[in-house]
Order: structure tokens, then C-alpha cells, then sequence
């Protein structure tokens, strides 16, 4: 038969060679780009909301959204892809909201991490784990 | 002064101290075998406001028979905690005797015996005499359909859902909010939705190319009832494009939406909302995390895991309703609603007991008119359970009418191994009963039955049972689909259900031989329901009816393939 099971095999041996480890597997990657926006500097957890489905409908185009008053910086990051860096927006003075949403591909189930910069160079973040699955029985 | 919360407990207790009376009740009259419909629809209406409910009935428009599960794991917060609790240990939270009326409608011990003396249940022309009845007494009681009601039987797959289209609008629901019937198509679902008499509910129902609202469903409706206005928000099964076939409705996308569901409920407060229920279709673990996390919601009406509760379960201030599947429960809420807020409730979960409930003559006509085209085909004989042999589905694992479809996908498709959906649908079969086409279609009717023939390496199969079980057992219950395990044939495995994605299975055994399966080496796997599109093979219920036309007598013997562990 045509086994167009393929695709969403090739997602779920995905998400499961990034699971299985326990860690994401470009973890590391993702602590680095961090750090980089950072400048080492500590990172809060309030003031940012970022928006994602839990379980992705198609993980080839994830809508996510992410605001945080009073940023003038946002960076985007997907741990569990080889490359994590999504996006990093940038806010003027004259912004009217700091905020952007787009969609992204994810290699399979990992976290995507929003940090925000805030004009008095504090930095804040939120992570929400997107789950991409084979699917098939609901009941 | 008595605060809300106070009320709200004193309420709890009331509707306790209600439904174990009503509940003990039972069992004396039945020990009596004098059961009455008066014994099942008694009820002192309270307050100013009544909620009639049923969801999941799977196209079940006649009587039936329905096990409950035996096994029903909760993971991580809810390990133990309702609804997942079954047989004894349920019977013991709810104070029901052993051998009652109430035993046999919400667990599963001595299901044969008790349902040779009790009968069938559910019909969805005893389901209108309780709904004339409560009407009877709160003529404007809202009646809300919480959705899987356009699918499961030959019928319904024959007419597109149209049959049940025509008795719900009979009826007469007030709101309404889906999941399978989403299978049907989108141009299908548009149509059908588009000529209801009734609301068409779904605040996460979005459109998928623009990430809005959809145009097709109102998310809310307002309606004015005992003086009282009730905002009905609609939710949606969350993961229609992942559990079933997403290219049937591509135009749609859905997920739970909580920060959005947090808006509608502000924004129908805003608008004067006293009372604020939501009709839902997330399956109760997911009603119970939501109901924690949006505020202001009065009364959540909880479809899809099918779980039956003899009494609401409170969070915070919210209310949840279980009310069974497959037309074999009805609950009834009445509500006092006074200065723009909800200060007590009582509750029955009233179950469908065929044989006691006098059926509607009108609804029974009606229901006759969609059968009729259909009935020689849907009554003929295929085969018969054997004296010791009871087919049922519910459970984590495979029931006993999943181990006669997984063998008839092995037998006819001569395959080594056989995977068949964990749906939580489908009607039971007593020791000695016919088997008829009608009752093959019960637990195989869909819209993308075919049975595909496959090779699969034994990592693959791996990775599949994993992905299924983090669907089941994600001790986060926003990542639980709410369907069960997916059931296999010719396999056997060890799952640890408290492990993490990747290492809850293993032992993964290759029944025929006993070898342990290689994940290198590749098997003929048999299996159906796949999401995918153009997948090619027979339709389910034919290869079923050809293995248990060929058996006659189909007997099940215990199946001990899945060995669980950490329940």
C-alpha cells in the first residue's frame, strides 16, 4: 500500500530521538543563545506571555505568540531543533505593543522559549513545551 | 453573611447526602426487582434553573448493552482521583451495593449476570421520556448535547449523520458541540451545521489558515431562562487534527485555548451573564486542569472520556458533570441562580434502564423511519458469543471485542501482528446474543475504516506504542488525547505507566514465536483507522464480519499480553 504514514513517521522517530535522552539534544545550543542575548545577566519569569498549542496539529507550522509590555526585545528559541534560533524581535521607543506571533516548524516535541528584554535591561522568560505526535485514537 | 463558597459546599453535601439516598434507593428496590421509572426520574426540582445533558452517544439510537471499564489509570495528579477509579473501589466512593441497579450502570463486576436481570440500557426514545419528564416539571430546562453524537453505528455512516440529525432536532436541544462528527467531512459537518434549529457551539473551533475564530460555529449563547440569563460557551474536542483524520477537515483548527475561554467567560459576565456553563468536549482530566485555570465558570458539562459520575465534582467553584456515553445516561443539574449568581445545585445522573423507562411512541416511530431502509442488511446473523463470553471495549487495554477485531485483522490479513484503535465507543455483547451486522458496525463504523497491510520494524512499533501511551498516561493532562491504549494482536509488551515518552514500554514480545521483537527486523503488521490519507485495504467491519462468520460461536479467553505496571 501507499504508506503515506511517512511524514508523520519521520516526526514521531523525531521527537523520540529528542526525548529518549532525557535532555533536549540541542540543549546546549539553546543555553549559549541565552546567554549570548543575556549577557549572563539573571532572567525573571513574569511579564511575558508567550502562547502555543500543547500539541501541535502540524508540526511543519506551529502558530506561536508572544507578548511582553514594555520589552524593546524579544528572542525566540526552539530547543529541540538543530538550529533553535527562531526569530528576535525588536521594539522602538514609539512601539505600540511589544508582542509578534508567527508559525514555526518543529523537529518534534520540545520547549520554545521566549525572553524578553525589558527597557531597564532586565530580562524576563516563559517555555512551553509543544508536544508533535503521531496521533490516531481519540476516543 | 454566608460567603459562595459556602453555599456551593453546602450544596455538595446536600446533593451527597441526595445522591446516596437515591443511589441506596436503587439497590433496595432492585433487590426487590420493582425498579420504576418514577424510582429513576424522582427528583425535588430546586432553584430556578434546570441543565439536561447527554453527550457521546455514538449514534446509539436503540437500547443497548454497555460494560463500564475495569481499568481506567490516572497518571500523576489524578492517580486514584475521580473519575478514574472502577469496580469495588467505585462502588465504596458512592455507597452502592454490590449486585444493584447502580452497580450494573457504572461498574463492571458481574456484568453478564447483572445485565440478564437488569437489561438493556440507554434508546434514545427512553431518552426523550426523561427529557419530557424534567421538561414536565421546568418546561424551560436547557437541553445540551455535548457532542460524538453524528457517529458510530451503520445508520449513521449510511445517511452522513443525518439520522441522528433528525431525532436530536426531535428533541430539541438548545446548544450543541462536536468531535467526531468532524469525520464526516467539512462540506458535510457545514451543511448539517448550517440547518440546526439549535446553537452550534465552539469557542476553539478556529480557522485554520488565519488563526481566527471560524465563521461556522458561535463560540457562546445567551439565553434567558427562569429569569435567569446563562451564557453557553461551547469547547470543542481539543485535538480533532491529531486523534482523527485532519485532511477531512483541513479548514479547521482547533486546541484548548484556555487564555481565549478565560475571554468569552469575562466577556459574557460583561454582557450580564448570571450563570456561565460551558459545554464541553475535553474529556474530564483536561475540564478538571481547565476549570483550575479560568475563572468564573459556573458549571462545566464534561464530555469525550465518557466517564459516568453519580455526582459533580467540584473545583474551586466550578461545578463538573460527567454524563456517561452512548445514550445510557441523562444528567440533570438544577441550579439556584440568584443575584447574578449561582448559590446551590442538585444533581441526578439518571441512567436509561430500557426495560423500565416506557419509551417516547413518537421518538420510537421516528427512530423506526431511519432503521427501515436500513434494517434487513443491519439485522442479519453473522455469529454468536459463546456462554462464558461477554464483548466489550472500555478499559486502558484491550476488551474482549478489540481481541476478536485484532485477530480477525491477523486471521484475514495474515499479518503478525495487529493494531486497532483505543476508542472508548461501542456497545457491549452479552453471553449467548447474536451477533448481527448492526452490532459489527457498532464498534467499527467510521469514516476511514479501511485496513491497511503494512511492514513495520520493531523500532517502529516502538515509537508507535510510545507515542500512543504519552497520549494516555502525560501526567499533564493538556498533552492526554482521552482516548486509550491503542490495542494490538499477536503482541505482547510491559508498559510502565509513571516513565516518561520513550520509556514506558518494553518487553515488546512477538506472541507467535515469544521472541522478543527486534527493532531492526521488520513484521506484517494488519491495522485500521489510520489518520493518513489514501490509505488502501478492505473496510473494518467486513473483515470483522468474514472472522466471525467463519468462527460462528466467538469465544474470549483472558488476554494477559499487556503486563502493567506503577497503577
Amino acid at each position: 500500500m501507499n504508506f503515506t504514514r511517512r511524514e508523520t513517521v519521520l516526526l514521531g522517530l523525531a521527537s523520540v530521538a529528542a526525548t529518549a535522552t532525557g535532555l533536549p539534544a540541542f540543549a546546549s545550543l539553546t543555553d549559549d543563545a541565552i546567554a549570548e542575548f543575556t549577557g549572563g545577566a539573571d532572567v525573571g519569569s513574569g511579564g511575558i506571555t508567550l502562547t502555543t498549542p500543547e500539541i501541535a496539529e502540524n508540526g511543519n507550522t506551529v502558530p506561536i505568540e508572544v507578548s511582553a509590555p514594555g520589552a524593546v526585545s524579544i528572542m525566540l528559541l526552539a530547543d529541540g531543533n538543530p538550529r533553535p534560533a527562531v526569530a528576535t524581535y525588536n521594539f522602538g521607543p514609539l512601539a505600540a505593543s511589544q508582542s509578534g506571533s508567527t508559525r514555526i516548524r518543529l523537529a518534534g516535541t520540545q520547549n520554545v522559549i521566549a525572553v524578553a528584554k525589558m527597557a531597564d535591561g532586565t530580562f524576563q522568560q516563559a517555555a512551553n513545551t509543544v508536544k508533535v505526535t503521531i496521533g490516531g485514537c481519540g476516543g | 453573611m454566608i460567603s459562595r463558597r459556602d453555599f456551593l459546599q453546602s450544596a455538595m453535601a446536600a446533593t451527597a447526602l441526595y445522591g446516596a439516598s437515591s443511589y441506596g434507593n436503587w439497590a433496595r428496590l432492585a433487590a426487590q426487582q420493582s425498579i420504576t421509572q418514577d424510582d429513576l426520574l424522582r427528583f425535588d426540582t430546586f432553584g430556578n434553573v434546570s441543565l439536561i445533558h447527554v453527550t457521546d452517544i455514538h449514534a446509539q439510537l436503540k437500547p443497548i448493552y454497555f460494560r463500564e471499564p475495569s481499568i481506567n489509570l490516572g497518571v500523576g495528579d489524578n492517580r486514584g482521583a475521580l473519575p478514574h477509579i472502577t469496580g469495588a473501589d467505585f462502588r465504596k466512593a458512592y455507597g452502592i451495593a454490590d449486585g444493584s441497579a447502580a452497580a450494573y450502570a457504572l461498574t463492571y463486576d458481574d456484568f453478564a449476570a447483572l445485565a440478564a436481570s437488569y437489561g438493556r440500557v440507554g434508546g434514545l426514545d427512553r431518552v426523550a421520556t426523561v427529557i419530557d419528564a424534567i421538561r414536565a416539571e421546568r418546561p424551560d430546562a436547557l437541553l445540551l448535547d455535548g457532542g460524538d453524537t453524528w457517529h458510530g453505528s451503520y445508520t449513521c455512516f449510511h445517511t452522513q449523520g443525518q439520522d441522528m440529525v433528525n431525532v436530536m432536532n426531535a428533541l430539541s436541544p438548545d446548544a450543541m458541540t462536536f468531535h467526531w462528527e468532524f469525520t464526516l467531512g467539512q462540506d458535510r459537518v457545514r451543511d448539517l451545521v448550517g440547518g440546526l434549529p439549535y446553537a452550534a457551539l465552539g469557542q476553539n473551533i478556529f480557522d485554520a489558515e488565519w488563526d481566527e475564530p471560524s465563521e461556522d460555529f458561535e463560540p457562546y449563547r445567551f439565553f434567558e431562562r427562569g429569569g435567569v440569563k446563562i451564557a453557553v460557551i461551547g469547547q470543542a474536542f481539543p485535538y480533532m487534527p491529531i486523534a482523527n483524520p485532519g485532511w477531512m477537515f483541513p479548514d479547521f483548527s482547533f486546541g484548548i485555548r484556555d487564555r481565549r475561554m478565560q475571554e468569552m467567560v469575562d466577556e459574557v459576565r460583561a454582557e450580564g451573564a448570571e450563570l456561565v456553563v460551558c459545554l464541553s468536549h475535553n474529556g474530564f482530566d483536561v475540564d478538571k486542569k481547565m476549570a483550575g485555570r479560568v475563572q468564573g465558570i459556573d458549571v462545566i458539562l464534561s464530555g469525550h472520556t465518557h466517564d459516568a459520575l453519580p455526582e459533580p465534582v467540584l473545583v474551586g467553584e466550578t461545578v463538573i458533570v460527567a454524563s456517561g456515553s452512548n445514550g445510557k445516561f441523562v444528567s440533570r443539574v438544577d441550579l439556584d441562580v440568584r443575584d447574578g449568581r449561582m448559590m446551590g445545585f442538585r444533581h441526578k445522573l439518571i441512567p436509561i434502564f430500557a426495560d423500565v423507562i416506557a419509551p417516547q411512541p413518537e421518538m420510537t416511530a421516528l427512530i423506526e423511519a431511519q432503521r427501515a431502509p436500513f434494517a434487513t442488511e443491519m439485522a442479519e446473523v453473522i455469529g454468536k458469543t459463546a456462554e462464558d463470553t461477554t464483548l466489550f471495549r472500555r478499559g486502558n487495554f484491550n476488551g474482549t471485542w478489540d481481541d476478536v477485531i485484532c485477530d480477525a485483522l491477523l486471521s484475514e490479513r495474515e499479518a503478525d501482528i495487529a493494531l486497532s484503535p483505543g476508542v472508548r465507543w461501542g456497545p457491549s455483547i452479552t453471553p449467548g446474543q447474536d451477533i448481527t451486522r448492526e452490532d459489527i458496525w457498532n464498534v467499527t463504523s467510521m469514516t476511514y475504516p479501511n485496513v491497511y497491510r503494512t511492514e513495520m520494524t520493531g523500532e517502529f512499533i516502538h515509537i508507535i506504542l510510545e507515542d500512543v501511551a504519552d497520549n494516555l498516561f502525560n501526567p499533564d493532562p493538556y498533552y492526554q488525547q482521552g482516548g486509550d491504549m491503542v490495542r494490538t494482536g499477536g503482541l505482547g509488551y510491559r508498559i510502565d505507566i509513571d516513565q516518561p515518552q520513550g520509556s514506558r514500554i518494553s518487553e515488546i514480545t512477538l506472541l507467535k514465536t515469544g521472541e522478543t521483537l527486534d527493532p531492526a527486523k521488520s513484521y506484517v503488521v494488519a491495522g485500521w483507522a489510520s489518520v493518513n490519507e489514501g490509505t488502501e485495504g478492505p473496510p473494518i467491519w467486513d473483515v470483522v464480519e468474514s472472522h466471525i462468520s467463519k468462527l460462528g460461536t466467538v469465544a474470549s479467553t483472558p488476554n494477559t499480553s499487556v503486563k502493567v505496571v506503577g497503577a
